[in-house]
């Protein structure tokens, strides 16, 4: 990760060997803040493996702490999905056999 | 939803009450289930990881000792490193970079050594090659595998071997051989499409046929024919054949509808927007039910570099 920024609320991290996967589901996540003013994120060239993300918060917040709300969410997403989808699969197989 | 104008805040609680999953098929290789409360970034972040960023082990450098067959070598070396290998890449970590030799860890031997000879017990006027023939097929079932340094302990009831024994790899004749030594390592579809372990994964969101008015008789006929088998219904109601949506899931979306005029104002077609339909074909590496499983635990682990970063670096 890099980070390059102004002032501390609009920052535009550059996150090496990441692209759409994790680019659109954090850009998700982090929108979901109502805190943030803009949040984008853009393939700098197709033949390097990298992004810029970039956040804007409204306030005196500072951008780096909706980034790691957004990383946090989506890790607790992902469990959960996870879980979610263990369970289904349990019960199942389950049935199948009662 | 994150248009302008729609302020919605993340609320676990929320997400955890109206998400959903159904398998819906389980069979040999394939899976089929629904995931239902989630938005299109994070299905299609699974989708990708699934194509791309889950491990398998494939063949990756082949040395050749003989190969007299007229399959050049690096077409033999091609169509093995496309053969699925049925091993579990969770028990082998990745080569590091540079390693030229492979320890017993990070790498799988296997030894393909096969020699076409002609049958003396065939019959004068054959020209079967089956009979005439020993070996002339090479198939992945005359793969072996041969264990280095001590991996014979460390799984001694693994059997590995490609998943399927009937791909052929080469066809010989008498006096052609292959004899070639195989290093399997681990790799991830971003680097070359053959450590994919999936046939292909996709996902489609469930359509929303509604009827706005009630359509009768001949143009409820016409209706039923318009759309996939299964997903209009005609019951009959009072001696009249009314048209009911039955089942929309069925439905492909040929939007045959709007090309008859009667019909076309009647029906509208829409996607349930946050209603997914996964389907994981896998190659028989792993089952697919572990690959979605996997899937989503590397989406976590992306996420937990990342914040390991954050913590460790000083933001200036």
């Amino acid at each position: 990760i890099q980070a390059d920024g102004t002032d501390g609320n609009c920052v535009t991290f550059v996150l090496h060997d990441e692209d759409h996967t994790l680019g659109n589901s954090l850009r998700y996540m982090v929108m979901k803040n109502p805190e943030v003013e803009f949040c984008g994120y853009c393939i700098t060239h197709p033949s390097e493996s990298k992004i810029n993300f970039r956040i804007q918060t409204r306030g005196a917040l500072p951008a780096v702490e909706p980034f790691r709300k957004g990383l946090n969410d989506l890790m607790g997403v992902c469990q959960h999905v996870l879980n979610t989808f263990e369970v289904r699969l349990f019960l199942k197989s389950s049935r199948a056999f009662s | 939803g994150n248009y302008p104008g729609y302020e919605d805040a993340w609320d676990q609680q929320r997400f955890e009450e109206g998400f959903r999953v159904d398998v819906i098929r389980e069979e040999e290789g394939m899976l089929e289930f629904d995931m239902v409360g989630i938005d299109a970034a994070i299905a299609n972040a699974f989708r990708r990881i699934l194509l791309a960023e889950v491990p398998t082990m494939a063949v990756e450098k082949v040395f050749v000792y003989n190969n007299t067959s007229i399959v050049q070598d690096e077409i033999l070396a091609h169509r093995l490193g496309l053969i699925p290998i049925r091993a579990d890449p969770r028990l082998f970590e990745y080569r590091n970079q540079g390693d030229e030799e492979g320890t017993e860890i990070d790498t799988l031997q296997f030894q393909l050594k096969i020699k076409c000879s002609r049958n003396p017990q065939a019959a004068k006027e054959s020209s079967d090659p089956n009979e005439l023939y020993f070996n002339h097929k090479v198939y992945s079932k005359h793969m072996t595998w041969v264990p280095l340094g001590n991996q014979t302990d460390l799984f001694p009831d693994a059997d590995f071997r490609p998943v399927h024994d009937d791909i052929l790899i080469a066809l010989l004749r008498p006096g052609q051989e292959i004899d070639v030594l195989m290093h399997c390592v681990k790799g991830i579809g971003k680097d070359h499409a053959k450590f994919s372990p999936v046939a292909t994964a996709s996902y489609r969101l469930l359509p929303d046929i509604t009827l706005l008015q009630p359509v009768e008789d001949e143009a409820a006929e016409m209706l039923q024919k318009c759309f996939s088998p299964g997903v209009i219904e005609i019951q009959n109601i009072k001696g009249k054949k009314v048209a009911r949506v039955a089942n929309a899931r069925l439905d492909t979306f040929s939007r045959e509808v709007f090309r008859h005029e009667g019909l076309k104002n009647l029906v509208r077609l829409a996607r349930v927007r946050n209603h997914y339909i996964f389907s994981v074909e896998s190659t028989g590496i792993l089952p697919p039910d572990v690959l979605v499983s996997e899937a989503i635990k590397i989406l976590m682990g992306k996420c937990q570099r990342f914040l390991n970063e954050l913590d460790s670096v000083p933001m200036e």
